[in-house]
Formats: structure tokens, sequence, C-alpha cells
């Protein structure tokens, strides 16, 4: 078991190396949720009410509504960004370089998966940060709940990344990626509206939204920051990322050839 | 035993064949050049070779290890330089040498000595604090063949590893890895389609359109005309 463990903390040590010496990623992650949050809430504010749901128990602005789907898109976009990297190969040497090493497949991907998502821990963090001071105040005892709520949300949405990354052969570029992944996930889920707001427009919407696993991470991370655990939403959550996962070894299991596409 | 033994390996992308029943071996202290045209099937070898993914036809064994059965006893016997660079250009060269050492389980101290060493058999030691960006190509290189030797592989493989490198770097790269076959006992797979970099006793296969056409000693295959025309003539009707 050593000589994993020994992989694994090189991985996460590298991942986070890299992300100390990146800061102009660092920042740019952070800037698109602060956005969002004050230009973005600030509008909406006005426009839309919203009654009292679980787990908030007293009347919440909009600003305070968005902030968990705020935390969810830094774990999305980065999920799709590592994906990307993979895609375009800028990573693609270094991950042929990781396979080399005589540990299992399976194992050094997870290691690669987790080292992804610890990175997006540390910017989603900082986000909350930032709200707060901005003025929006959680539970003391929700930034440490919420810790892993982002773990599991955020393994699911790097499995779903890899996955993309080990079967899709060329995708046009990260607007491509904007369209037919990030936008659809993120807008058709509970990050912007709650659900019942979405049913007075549309039931399909409603449904899809209910559907989407995303709109499950959101709440998980929401009740995490309650200090509440919501099981159905956690339950969702595993499940995606188990069979994602499980199609992500797939694509990079050597004797499906799906590989090969990528070096031609 | 064999360092290297390749076994009538086939395979196909669809319905193109990128290799034909291709068999050789390289030895312990062989240096044993891969040369082939653009689009030879040299990078379809080096992926089923560093197990990318595997061929459904035909065996490889790493010091009598086989890749399919036992992929991580054949994987530790084996250092691989990509042709892409593959190096951490904002990590140090040292942190560059101790991520690689410890995916190779290696323990921190382990991986530090075996830095000094292999840095100082590439003849870069003083450079281990630099950042691997601060280096220029040919030690770009060089680091990456120091790293592919932290575990003490017995088989090296390189693919194209002088591509987009000057005369001077080229010429060093060449004799540090002529070096390591004829001291260190390493078995060298080094694959090019520059002729100039294959001395007169290294091994030479000639891998053409998925076929080895002809294997044998630099210096016998060279015949009269010396060995760049005699490539030239065997791989007449590659794509250029």
């Amino acid at each position: 078991m050593i000589p994993h463990l020994r992989a694994l903390s090189a991985i996460l040590l590298r991942e986070a190396l890299r992300f100390v010496t990146q800061r102009e990623r660092f920042l740019a992650a952070l800037v698109r949720p602060l956005v969002w949050l004050v230009v973005f809430a600030a509008g909406f504010r006005a426009a839309l009410g919203l009654s009292i749901t679980a787990p908030y128990q007293t009347y919440i602005t909009y600003e305070v509504y968005i902030v968990p789907g705020l935390v969810a898109m830094i774990l999305l976009f980065n999920a799709m960004q590592s994906a990307l990297s993979l895609v375009y190969d800028r990573e693609m040497g270094s991950m042929r370089l990781l396979l080399t090493a005589p540990l299992p497949r399976w194992w050094l991907l997870f290691c690669k998966l987790l080292a992804g998502v610890l990175v997006s821990i540390l910017q989603a963090y900082a986000f909350l940060a930032i709200a707060y001071l901005y003025g929006i105040r959680l539970p003391p005892m929700g930034y440490l709940w919420v810790l892993p709520a982002l773990l599991v949300a955020g393994l699911m949405l790097g499995a779903v990344g890899l996955f993309l990354a080990s079967t899709i052969r060329q995708l046009e570029n990260f607007a491509g990626v904007m369209n037919f992944v990030i936008f659809p996930v993120f807008f058709l889920s509970t990050a912007l509206y709650p659900l019942w707001r979405m049913a007075e427009s549309s039931r399909l919407l409603r449904d899809i939204c209910a559907w989407n696993p995303f709109s499950h991470a959101v709440e998980l991370i929401r009740f995490a920051l309650y200090m509440r655990f919501n099981l159905e939403a956690f339950g969702w959550v595993a499940l995606t990322f188990a069979v994602f996962l499980a199609l992500a070894l797939w694509g990079f299991d050597p004797a499906r050839g799906i590989m090969t596409r990528k070096t031609r | 035993m064999a360092a290297l033994d390749v076994a009538d390996l086939s395979f196909r992308y669809g319905k193109k064949e990128a290799l034909k029943g291709v068999s050789f071996a390289v030895q312990p202290g062989e240096f044993c050049a891969l040369l082939g045209p653009n689009g030879a099937g040299k990078s379809t070898l080096f992926a089923l070779l560093t197990r990318l993914f595997v061929a459904r036809e035909g065996r490889i064994a790493v010091m009598g290890q086989d890749l399919q059965a036992k992929p991580r006893a054949a994987l530790a016997q084996m250092g691989v330089v990509f042709q892409q660079m593959t190096l951490d250009l904002d990590l140090s060269v040292a942190r560059n040498l101790a991520y690689f050492g410890a995916l190779h389980g290696l323990s921190r101290r382990e991986a530090a000595l075996r830095a000094v060493e292999v840095l100082e058999r590439l003849d870069m030691l003083e450079r281990a604090g630099e950042k691997a960006r601060d280096l220029n190509g040919g030690h770009r290189r060089r680091l990456e063949i120091a790293r592919a030797l932290m575990h003490r592989p017995r088989l090296l493989l390189l693919d194209e590893p002088t591509v987009g490198l000057d005369a001077r770097a080229r010429v060093a790269i060449t004799a540090h890895v002529h070096a390591l076959a004829r001291e260190d006992g390493l078995a060298v797979l080094w694959a090019t389609h520059l002729v100039d970099e294959v001395a007169p006793d290294d091994t030479v296969l000639i891998l053409h359109r998925g076929e080895i056409l002809q294997s044998g000693r630099a210096g016998e295959i060279a015949q009269e005309n010396g060995l760049a025309a005699h490539f030239l003539a065997l791989t007449e009707d590659a794509v250029i």
C-alpha cells in the first residue's frame, strides 16, 4: 500500500504546486462566480421573491440563495477545464507519463481526480471568504460541514469530466463545452432558482432540473452549509460519481482502444 | 534474457493496419535505433510498448515480464521519454524528479539521492534548483532522460527525443544515451527518422508501413552508399 500512498501524495503535491504557481488561473476562476454574485444576483433580487424552503428557516435574499449554486459552479468549471486540458493534449503528455507508473490504472486516475477536486475546494473556500466579506454570512459550522459535500460533489463532476476527456475525440473549443455541457447543466439545475419557481413556468423544465445530478450536487452543498445532511442528494451524487468513474475507467482501459483515437 | 522482446505484434486502427507482425528483441547494453519515415508506425509501437493501449495480436515482454499479464512488473523495468515534452515547467528540476520518483514508489529520501545520481549522470547536477522553464530545449530533454532513469530501469524507450533541438544539443543527447547503453548496460530503443543519430555499432530496425523491412548492425546494413542512402532507397514510397 505504501507505493500507492506515495503516488497519491506526489500527485496531490504536484497539483497544489501548480496551483500556487498559476495565480492567474486562480483569480480567473474566482472572478466568474463573484460577477454572478455581485451583478446578476443584485438584479434578480428585486425580480425574484423567495419563500421559505428547506434548509432555510427564514426569508433569505437572492444572493444568499445562489451562493451554493455558485460554489458548485466553481467545481463544475474546474472539472470541465481539466477535462479540456486532457482533450487538447496539454495534459495528455503528463497523463501518459502518469499511466506508465507501475500502479493500477484506476488508482492513478482516482489520484488525478482527487488532486483536481482539492484545488477546486481551495477555490470554493476563497469564494466563500469573499462572499463573507461581501456580507453573506452562513452559520460558522456550515463552513466545516460543507467540506465533505464539496469533496463528493467535486468528485462527481471530476468523474464526468474525466469520462468526457476519455471518450470525446475533440470538442471544437471551450465554447463547445460551454454550450453543450456547462450551460445546460448549470441553468437546468437548482443553482439559480428553486424547483417550485421553475414549476411555475414549466413542468417539463422542473422535471429536468429535478433529474439533473448537478441539482443534487447543489442541494447537497446548500444543505451542508446549514449543517444538514440531504440523504437523497447524497445518494444521487454518489451514484452519478460511481457511474461516471466506471465509464471513465472504461474509457482509459488500454484494452478498449478508445485511447487509440487520441494518438492518431 | 532480452530486455525487450516483441513477438508478432500487429495493430489496426479500424481497417487500417498500423503494425503487421512486428518482431524484434533488444538485449541489455544494446542501442537499438528504430528508423522509420513519418507514418511508419513508430508512435503506434511506442503506445503499445508503454501500454497506452494493448494489441490483440502479439506479445511484448520486458525483462521476461509479459506486459499484458504483468503490466506493473513490466512497467517498473521501463524508462520512457515521450516525443512530446512532459515536464512541469513551473516546477524545479528537483521537484520534477521527486514527483516521478514517488510515482515509482521511491521514498522522499531515496528520490533525493537518486535525483543527484541521475543528474550527475547527465551532467546537469548544478541545475537541480532551476525551474524547468528556464532550461533550454536540450537540457529539458536531458532532464527527461534523467527522470526516466530515476527508478533504475533496465530498458529505456525514447520516441524521437531530438525533435526540435539544435545540432549541438542533438549530438550531446545522442552521445549521452549511447554512453548509458555502453557503460551502464541499459537496453535502449531509440525511435528516429534521422540517420545521423545512429552509430556504426548500433542495431538498426527499419520500420516502414508497419513492417520491419530490415534489421542488423548499422555498419553492415549501410553498405557502400551509407545508411542514409540505403534507408531512403528502402522507404522510397513513403508519403512525403
